[in-house]
Formats: structure tokens, sequence, C-alpha cells
């Protein structure tokens, strides 16, 4: 009962829906930036980690190498901010979090490609 | 109205028009009935007393059901009195029903509640005391409190310590009010209030929500 409640309340905040997407995904993901009055999209590009958290506080962490620097982005699903998230290219992967990527570099960050439907370029 | 009973339900985030996340809290307020309607000349002050949430029918005590019958309702387990000023005309007459919607036009909120009982806490839980260095030569007194007085000092002297000093005890399970809640929604339909921030008491438990004072102007 208390958690229905609850749950009314965040779903008014919450997506009606969400863009699909899997760990080991190359995604970019479309971000609202307000600079100064004005508000433009900022594409994010990297490899989906990890994925944590229900509802409302549910994120996902993107990593991607830029130079010779691992820069990671956690955005969170929810937020209107994170306009889109589109799958380019899967990888096919053997666990749900890919820390493992942190201690790699050079070729070792790529991950095998898996064909996946939800990645077919529209 | 300028209070409203109701209950903790639990706390959650919401984002706002500009995409920014908010830390609420979400309130069951309401319906409140009104219980008695005090006057100057009854009973020597103003106030309007409030219930909220029915008592279960095998525990009704038989002076609740008559003190409650009195406003054609039923026994309540929350009662809280709303001090009015004692020239002011009361809105409300017994047996009348009180919503969310009376806080439609409000944009601050007080809320008081019972905090959370900490049990038996020491002077850094309790008082923010800063305690002890964990190393160079500390030992066994890493939380403890520290000189409580010396033989002549503001903290007592003699043997007597000042009343009040402040030491390890009970903590929680107290009346406490946070104020100045920015009122973020109203669902009337669910007689749900959310507001910003975080509220006394475990979810679940009793609160009083009063419009703030800096709201007033």
């Amino acid at each position: 009962m208390k958690t229905e409640l609850l749950d009314s309340v965040e779903s008014k905040s919450l997506k009606k829906e969400i863009p699909y997407f899997e760990i080991g995904d190359l995604v970019d993901v479309q971000c609202r930036i307000r600079e100064g009055a004005k508000t433009r999209v900022q594409i994010f590009s990297g490899t989906v980690i990890a994925r944590k958290g229900r509802g409302i506080n549910e994120t996902f962490t993107v990593r991607r190498v830029s130079g010779d620097e691992g820069v990671e982005r956690i955005f969170p699903i929810n937020s209107p901010n994170v306009v889109d998230v589109r799958a380019i290219r899967s990888g096919k992967t053997r666990r749900a979090k890919l820390y493992y990527l942190r201690q790699r570099s050079g070729k070792g960050i790529r991950l095998p490609q898996r064909h996946s439907k939800h990645t077919v370029t529209k | 109205m300028v209070m409203l009973l109701g209950k903790k339900i639990g706390m959650t985030q919401v984002y706002d028009e500009s995409g920014r996340i908010t830390s609420v809290t979400v309130l069951q307020v309401g319906p409140c009935s009104v219980l008695q309607v005090k006057t100057g000349e009854t009973d020597g002050y103003s106030a309007v007393q409030l219930g909220f949430e029915d008592v279960k029918e095998s525990r009704r005590k038989k002076p609740q059901v008559g003190h409650a019958a009195k406003a054609n309702t039923v026994a309540k387990r929350f009662i809280r009195e709303c001090r009015l000023a004692d020239d002011a005309e009361a809105e409300y007459s017994a047996g009348d029903e009180v919503t969310v919607s009376a806080f439609a036009d409000i944009k601050y909120v007080d809320v008081s509640g019972t905090s959370k009982g900490k049990g038996f806490a020491g002077g850094m839980k309790r008082h923010g005391f800063g305690g002890f260095p964990a190393s160079h030569g500390t030992e066994r007194k890493h939380r403890a409190p520290g000189s409580i007085s010396s033989f002549a000092s503001d903290a007592g002297h003699g043997g007597n310590l000042k009343k009040g000093k402040k030491m390890a005890g009970r903590m929680g399970g107290v009346r406490v009010t946070t104020r100045n809640h920015e009122l973020v929604s109203i669902d009337a339909e669910k007689n749900l209030l959310v507001v910003k921030g975080a509220v006394p008491g475990a979810a679940g438990g009793y609160v009083e929500i009063r419009r703030s004072k800096k709201d007033g102007k």
C-alpha cells in the first residue's frame, strides 16, 4: 500500500518509453546541455559497461577512451536530460558488469561484435 | 486552514522541469475531521481540534467514541489542536472534513513529527562532540566526551555539574520540527502531499503539517 503511493509519485517522473540497449553496446547518448539560455543536444558515445538500480534510481554507465584517458559517465536513465540512447553496435559479453575494461587499454578494450536486431541501423 | 495531520509514507526522487532531480518526502495528508472547535467563551482559548485516521472498531474506547460522535464521526488515532488567534472567526465547525486541497495555494510548509529513536547514544553522535585522535598515542578514549568540568569552571564547580551538561544519553524519539519545506505537488485524489527534503520520523509515523512563516508574505 505504502509503496503503491510512493510509486504513484515516482511514476510522474518516469519516462514512458526507455530506449532499448544492452550491456556491451556501443551507444550514442544524446544529452541535453544548457549553455546560458540556450539548450542543445550533445552526444556522448561509448560502451555501456553497467546498468544498475530500479525505477527512478536506474542508471547506466558509459565508458569511452578519449586520447589515452578513460572517461566514464553515469546517466540516470529517466532523466529528462538524457534525450535518447541509440545503440550502434552490440558487443559480445559474458557478464553484466564490464568493469574489467578499466584494466585494459589499446586493442583490448574492443569487444567482439555480436549481430543483434536492436542495433540494426534504421 | 493553517494545519493538517498526516502520515509519512516515505522518500523518493522527482525531476523538475529543468531536469534536475530533487529528493522529496511523500506524505499522506488527511482527510482530517474537525472534532471540536474551541472558543474563548467555552474553553478560554480558540482552537480547532483535528483528527486523522480511524481507530479500528474493536479498539475504540467509549470516551473516544463519545467525543467523536459530537462531530458525527468515528474515533480518531491522531488528534491535534490547531491554535487560532483569539479574535479569529472559526472557518470550520465540528464535523467538517479538511483535505489536502486546503493547502492548494501554499508554497512552504513546516512539518512536525517524532524523530526516530536512536537509543543510548554517545556524545559524538548525540551532540556532535569531536572525540579524540585515532592515533598519536590515544588509547581507549577515541569517542570519549573529554573533561566535563574542573573544580571551578563555567561548567560547574566543587563536584557539581551544571544542569543540562551535554553528555551521553537517550537520543531521538522526541518531537522535531523541520521548517520551510517547499511544496512540490499535491494529489487531491490520493490525499498526497509531496514536500522537498526529509521529514522527522520513520515511514508510517504521524506528522503535523503547518503553513510556514516564510509563506505568509
